[in-house]
């Protein structure tokens, strides 16, 4: 039904052209007035002393791995929620068994200490 | 006129009328949790502009869009620019598949309240609030400051943390409902059991608890208390904002409330029956008359966060993880099995 994703399309660029008019519009009786303190950035009114974009700490990025493994788990899960009736008692056997691998895999990782954050 | 350019018009005025309103409600819900949290805390909140305040918001946005718009000299230029941008348009985006009211007939025209009905309605719903968290992450990167970086980097860990229990709690109601499409899941729950009680989701058995991960996921989620660690003011001056002025701020503002406006408009059409409600009135009314019982559930959503912001103190940042990871997925994994044993025994 691509009749169906039009609106959306619309939507979209309705959304997009808001903004960008009304930064444009105003550009012409905001005040600018750039000045060099203005500019620097936001410490307090300190001088910076180093850069910001330095390493920061590995936590984030397991995080971000556990939630593709997780993420992709559930979009699995939607099809087999919507078919679930079709399937019946064989759907429900396959999902407790995928399951029951996926949790052991989550114990595992909780014992390894993946989800704390020192 | 042909079919298909009046579908096109039709459809443009909806989408404008839309977004007018969804403004304006973001508006007038800063208002609102204004005067609420004031009251919570025994003061008057904005009182002077208007009667009660009323007139406050427009005062607001009229001083965020005169104000001047500085780019910092240390920022990358068009992914500070483009980040806002990326952040506001899926957040409203998810609106267009939610139905706010039934089918009405004004005349001879026919008026759908949905901007258009997917058949793959939540799907399409997960992926739009998805981009929004490159949004948050892309401001963090594109200011190039500290603080910006760190509450950028904070936010996007826990959106996506909690986006784990949010789409596991949404697989319970697809078990018991067997449709992705809203339009169909708001059909399904009309009527009553025993003429008492409506047949909402909520009343299905398992389900409460799918709305109760859901909806604490989705505060997480939307970055508000007790949740807010990404803008904790008293620690990342405002986090991945902090370097953004005028509208471009204002925007990321938007942002935040349109989320808080979608995810109640989506607990209301998976939970609470969406556009139903205890009668639709006589004749003249039918058309009017969902869309005020839907606009009521999401206001009631709206006070019950302005509440929680009222009531509780913020988490700190290890027992959000905690509490994301360690409770709300098992607890919701844990719920799927068990709709699905209830569902199974039930046919």
């Amino acid at each position: 039904m691509p009749k169906n994703y039009i609106p959306i399309l619309m939507f979209m660029a309705l959304g997009c052209l808001f903004p960008l008019v009304t930064l444009a519009l105003l550009r012409l009786i905001r005040p600018s007035d750039p000045h060099k303190a203005k500019l620097s950035p936001y410490e307090c009114g300190v001088d910076p002393v180093y850069q910001p974009r330095e390493r920061y700490t590995v936590r984030y990025y397991i995080v971000a791995i556990l939630f593709v493994v997780f993420d992709v788990e559930t979009v699995f899960l939607f099809p087999w929620a919507i078919r679930y009736d079709v399937l019946g008692l064989f759907g429900l056997m396959e999902m407790l068994v995928f399951l029951g691998i996926l949790v052991v895999g989550f114990i595992w990782l909780w014992k390894q200490g993946a989800l704390e954050w020192v | 006129m042909s079919e298909f350019s009046s579908f096109l018009l039709g459809t443009t005025i909806k989408c404008i009328v839309v977004i007018a309103v969804l403004i304006g409600a973001v508006a007038y819900t800063t208002w609102l949790e204004r005067k609420v949290v004031a009251h919570l805390q025994i003061r008057w909140g904005p009182s002077r502009v208007g009667w009660h305040g009323l007139l406050q918001p427009i005062a607001d946005v009229l001083k965020l869009l005169l104000k001047e718009d500085m780019t910092p000299g240390q920022a990358s230029k068009f992914l500070y620019v483009l980040a806002p941008l990326i952040a506001f348009v899926p957040a409203a985006l998810s609106i267009t598949v939610i139905p706010f009211g039934n089918v009405a007939h004004f005349g001879s025209q026919t008026v759908r309240f949905q901007i258009t009905d997917l058949n793959v309605g939540i799907l399409f719903i997960f992926a739009v609030t998805s981009v929004g968290v490159y949004g948050v992450a892309l401001g963090g990167w594109a200011s190039n400051n500290k603080y910006s970086l760190m509450g950028g980097l904070r936010s996007s860990a826990q959106m996506i943390s909690y986006e784990l229990s949010l789409g596991l709690s949404v697989v319970s109601v697809l078990l018991v409902t067997g449709t992705l499409s809203l339009g169909q899941i708001v059909d399904l729950q009309g009527g009553r059991w025993f003429g008492i009680i409506p047949k909402w989701n909520i009343f299905v058995f398992p389900l409460f608890i799918s709305f109760f991960t859901y909806f604490v996921s989705a505060i997480a989620e939307t970055n508000r208390l007790p949740f807010d660690l990404p803008e904790a003011e008293n620690e990342l001056v405002a986090g991945f904002h902090t370097e953004y002025s005028s509208m471009k701020f204002g925007m990321f503002f938007l942002t935040e409330y349109i989320n808080m406006i979608t995810v109640s408009a989506i607990a209301t059409t998976l939970f609470f029956g969406g556009w139903h409600g205890p009668t639709f009135g006589p004749l003249w009314l039918r058309g009017i008359l969902p869309l005020f019982w839907f606009v009521s559930k999401i206001v009631a959503f709206l006070l019950f966060y302005i509440w929680t912001r009222g009531t509780l103190p913020r988490f700190r940042y290890d027992q959000l993880m905690a509490f994301g990871w360690k409770f709300l997925v098992p607890l919701s994994l844990a719920n799927v099995v068990l709709t699905s044993l209830v569902v199974a025994w039930r046919a």
